[in-house]
């Protein structure tokens, strides 16, 4: 069935239609909140040529790090890229290529494309090497640089719960990118931890509606956690 | 003596007010979060999403879907919220935020600073930091007064790539508070048994020593 049902049954028919040199965005924050079976798809396809947008890459092993292993990236649009001896081992052979983003600027370069704005002045990075070669203006005496904003062929999301409609809520901080990047797809996927039925979830709790998602697929998490730091207390028990 | 991390974050935390929103970086800003005045109230952003950040969790209450901007992690605090990156970046750029703590390579007297790249390392990338700088009100660097080869890191203009431009307000170091205004670094504190000229011995940039320089309090 078509219509508002976007729940499909396998990941390959999550991610029909990815090729080779297709831009992905993709949501999550470090290994919070990332769609771990997508990604995994993606590795699968075995497609070359990726520019990947997301706020970092994984690591070695698990995340975004996994399609470095068979070097399926060639630009990585990010703002912090350290956890990760392959991607840093690709970036120097020159088989990779980096476009450090400040965060802020990675956010809204989403919104604004999923949002049909092509690009916006911000102070972010004014005088500094990300400024270099960008268009600058002074408004009410303070400098900006113009941003231009990013979509990509895919946006492969992670959420915690969906309606059949695409409606959908985030859970805690694996929020973060997920709902700018779900905007900013021609083919938004998520990847969720329950179906919900329609009107379980409340019409204003939704995150992300359903308008911009375009699949859905229940996955199965594996959640690592990067730096697990417990309490004081509770450590010194 | 130099303060120690531990004495630096508790100086930090002196700058902290009630009822403001704070944002702190990886490191030694982060520690003073351990030090906030108990008549205070203040509520911590971790720019990842979140704002009321609380303790590190017990074992029981980790939660993969709940850590901070260091990817740590945490647990939220009464009177919190979560939200996604591009909100938070609006409080942070739209000016919201209050204070802002980070570290930083170097500082120069025109309040530039380089926190981010050293040519000829790898780059891993600035973070959030780029977009802290810019939209905090008020914005202070913790770190050592000079690197570990004695050279100072408060310049007259900072020869590393920069992370924003004429940003800085203040300035905690193992030896010093010093302000940043009209083109110098201004002498307000010094550390406990640390001398003015100690503090003048390490700073390459312009300085400008008040007639009242009074030593730290803890």
């Amino acid at each position: 069935m078509a219509g508002f049902n976007k729940v499909v049954e396998s990941y390959e028919a999550a991610m029909a239609g990815l090729q080779d040199d297709m831009t992905v965005i993709a949501g999550g924050f470090g290994l919070c909140g990332i769609p771990e079976g997508l990604i995994a798809q993606i590795k699968k396809m075995s497609t070359k040529g990726l520019t990947v947008v997301s706020n970092n890459c994984g690591v070695d092993g698990f995340g975004l790090g996994l399609l470095l292993e068979d070097k399926q990236i060639s630009k990585m649009v990010s703002s912090y890229v350290g956890e990760n001896a392959l991607f840093e081992q690709q970036l120097l052979n020159g088989e990779l290529e980096v476009e450090l983003t400040p965060q802020g600027t990675l956010a809204e370069k989403m919104r604004a494309g999923g949002a049909g704005i092509p690009a916006f002045y911000t102070a972010t990075g004014f005088g500094t090497p990300v400024g270099e070669g960008k268009e600058a203006r002074k408004f009410n005496g303070r400098d900006y640089i113009l941003e231009e904003s990013i979509t990509g062929d895919f946006a492969i999301v992670k959420a915690y719960k969906a309606d059949r409609y695409g409606n959908c809520i985030y859970r805690h901080t694996a929020q973060n990118f997920n709902p700018m990047a779900a905007t900013a797809g021609k083919i938004t996927v998520l990847e969720v931890e329950e179906i919900v039925e329609p009107g379980e979830l409340s019409p204003s709790e939704i995150h992300t509606p359903g308008i911009y998602v375009d699949r859905i697929i229940v996955g199965q998490f594996e959640k690592r956690i990067e730096r697990k730091i417990l309490s004081s207390a509770s450590s010194n028990q | 003596m130099s303060l120690s991390r531990e004495q630096i974050a508790m100086r930090v935390a002196q700058e902290f007010g009630d009822g403001h929103y704070i944002n702190l970086g990886i490191g030694i800003p982060t520690l003073a979060a351990n030090y906030v005045a108990s008549d205070i109230e203040v509520m911590l952003q971790s720019e990842n999403g979140l704002l009321g950040m609380g303790p590190y969790p017990s074992e029981a209450q980790v939660d993969a879907d709940m850590i901070n901007a260091g990817k740590e992690t945490v647990t939220a605090a009464t009177g919190a919220s979560i939200f996604s990156s591009a909100e938070s970046f609006a409080m942070i750029r739209g000016g919201h935020v209050d204070l802002t703590v980070l570290g930083a390579f170097e500082v120069d007297c025109r309040g530039n600073i380089a926190s981010w790249m050293i040519p000829g390392k790898l780059i891993k990338g600035m973070g959030g930091a780029m977009d802290l700088v810019a939209g905090a009100q008020n914005i202070i660097v913790t770190m050592t007064h000079a690197d570990k080869h004695g050279n100072s890191k408060l310049l007259e203009q900072c020869t590393l790539p920069l992370t924003g431009v004429n940003c800085i307000n203040k300035i905690i170091t193992d030896l010093a508070v010093l302000e940043v205004k009209d083109g110098a670094f201004h002498l307000i504190e010094r550390a406990p048994g640390v001398s003015v000229a100690e503090i003048q011995s390490k700073t390459a940039g312009k300085l400008v020593i008040g007639d009242n320089v009074s030593e730290m309090m803890f």
